[in-house]
């Protein structure tokens, strides 16, 4: 049974996509349109109730939650793809709280600005530019401390590419590409560094091909 | 001025594991997020120093502790030579490298287990943590701290807090705990928020008028190692 992928075109639902191909599991994709509250249709709904993408269905086991699916299938692969989580229960002690540090400090500001900026218009409701100007000041904080780490270590977790860094690639290429905000990461040595880096990755240039994200505004 | 809080292990448990360091957590355990690591030690009968950091006198935004955790935020961690810092990884840790300690089962004991683990750790994390932390500071801290509280951003935030419980009430209807038949991590990471609305502000009906909602909370409120975070809350307010 190959794993279905719900939502694919989407960013969040591109981090488990990205993951899958490191660890070289084979998946299928089910397209989910945002646009169209396909997320709050009733059938939806039984697999993911709180009615956000992505879900994965395995069989029969249903798990969703970006980064819970992305725990899972790094570990239940352990042995085979890339290694995403360290070997020891150290080293994967800094993946997690770099893994934290995106879904609480970078992941907030970078999600309204991309819902802001690129999905206002479509959802209906007029851009909030005081809202835009406030989350534009808390990214660029977090990004100024990720350029303090990065000048100390090569990845957010390490001295290896992890989840914690695959975390950031579905946000940040919408940051640098659709939003016109690049000067945000490549004002930063370091940040800009790790960002080529993990950006030209195959796996995340592979997603990137196949899945292209919703046409703009 | 450093506190020790050590928590004794039982003998069984002292020939078994050998007395170790204990790990140390720094910050004031009426922080929500330094609680929650709090209730994880304890539940896993892991040995801990807690060192007070004065956040009344900006004592998190010291260049020295800034070294170990770089947003100025509480909880940081340190375990011998391993320095951590935001409280579910932390949580994480401890359940990994402490595996066979206390409550064996607190972050799984089988892949699917663990996965289901992490997915309401997640919902706790995304859903469940941003409109409960923004009512516990407007409702629970800002009275005592004498800053104005903003009805509309308490009105916006009880909207969203009560979608999301309407989603707990349906899986709390269907599963004695958020993951499973057993009471996890997930859980636990929900008891620190939900404490304050529930007891320190007039919005714990919230919870406790939902009937399974009301019922998971009365459960895992009730569990010796919470009732234990509450208490040094208490002696240390």
């Amino acid at each position: 049974m190959v794993v279905k992928v719900y939502g694919p075109a989407y960013a969040s639902p591109k981090r488990v996509l990205v993951c899958l191909i490191e660890k070289e599991v084979e998946f299928e994709t089910v397209p989910v349109d945002l646009l169209k509250g396909e997320h709050k249709d009733p059938e939806y709904l039984k697999l993911q109730p709180f009615g956000t993408i992505p879900v994965t269905q395995d069989g029969e086991y249903t798990l969703y939650e970006s980064r819970a699916i992305l725990r899972y299938y790094a570990e239940k692969y352990k042995s085979q793809g890339t290694d995403l989580l360290g070997k020891t229960v150290e080293e994967r002690g800094l993946v997690e709280n770099w893994l934290e540090v995106e879904a609480q400090s970078y992941h907030p500001p970078i999600y309204t600005l991309t819902i802001q900026i690129l999905f206002s218009s479509k959802l209906g409701f007029p851009r909030d530019e005081n809202l835009i100007k406030e989350s534009e000041e808390k990214l660029a904080k977090v990004l100024d401390i990720y350029e303090e780490r990065l000048s100390k270590s090569k990845y957010l977790g390490g001295d290896f590419f992890s989840l914690a860094d695959l975390s950031h690639l579905p946000f940040t290429q919408y940051l640098v590409d659709q939003m016109g905000k690049e000067y945000m990461i490549r004002s930063r040595k370091h940040v800009s560094a790790w960002w080529d880096d993990i950006s030209s990755r195959p796996s995340w240039q592979k997603v990137l091909q196949l899945y292209p994200a919703p046409s703009k505004n | 001025m450093v506190e020790s809080v050590t928590r004794r292990s039982t003998d069984r448990q002292d020939q078994k594991f050998p007395m170790a360091t204990p790990v140390k957590v720094y910050g004031p355990p009426m922080s929500t997020a330094v609680s929650r690591v709090l209730a994880c030690l304890l539940e896993k009968d892991v040995q801990f120093q807690l060192i007070p950091v004065n956040m009344f006198k900006g004592e998190h935004k010291s260049p020295d502790f800034l070294k170990i955790q770089p947003f100025g935020q509480v909880p940081a961690f340190q375990d011998e030579s391993t320095s951590l810092f935001e409280s579910r990884s932390i949580c994480r840790y401890l359940c990994e490298k402490y595996a066979e300690k206390g409550n064996t089962g607190l972050y799984g004991t089988n892949p699917l287990a663990k996965a289901s683990i992490d997915q309401w750790l997640e919902a706790e994390g995304q859903s469940f943590n941003p409109p409960s932390s923004v009512l516990v500071f407007q409702l629970a801290f800002a009275p005592r701290m004498k800053i104005k509280q903003d009805q509309a951003v308490i009105n916006e935030n009880e909207q969203k807090l009560a979608k999301v419980l309407e989603v707990y009430e349906k899986r709390l209807g269907e599963s004695r705990f958020l993951a499973g038949d057993e009471f996890s991590l997930a859980d636990l990471s929900h008891l620190p928020n939900t404490h304050y609305l529930v007891n320190a502000s007039d919005r714990g009906e919230l919870f406790t008028f939902k009937k399974n909602v009301g019922r998971w909370w009365g459960e895992i409120s009730s569990r010796d190692s919470w009732k234990k975070v509450v208490e040094m809350q208490k002696q240390t307010t």
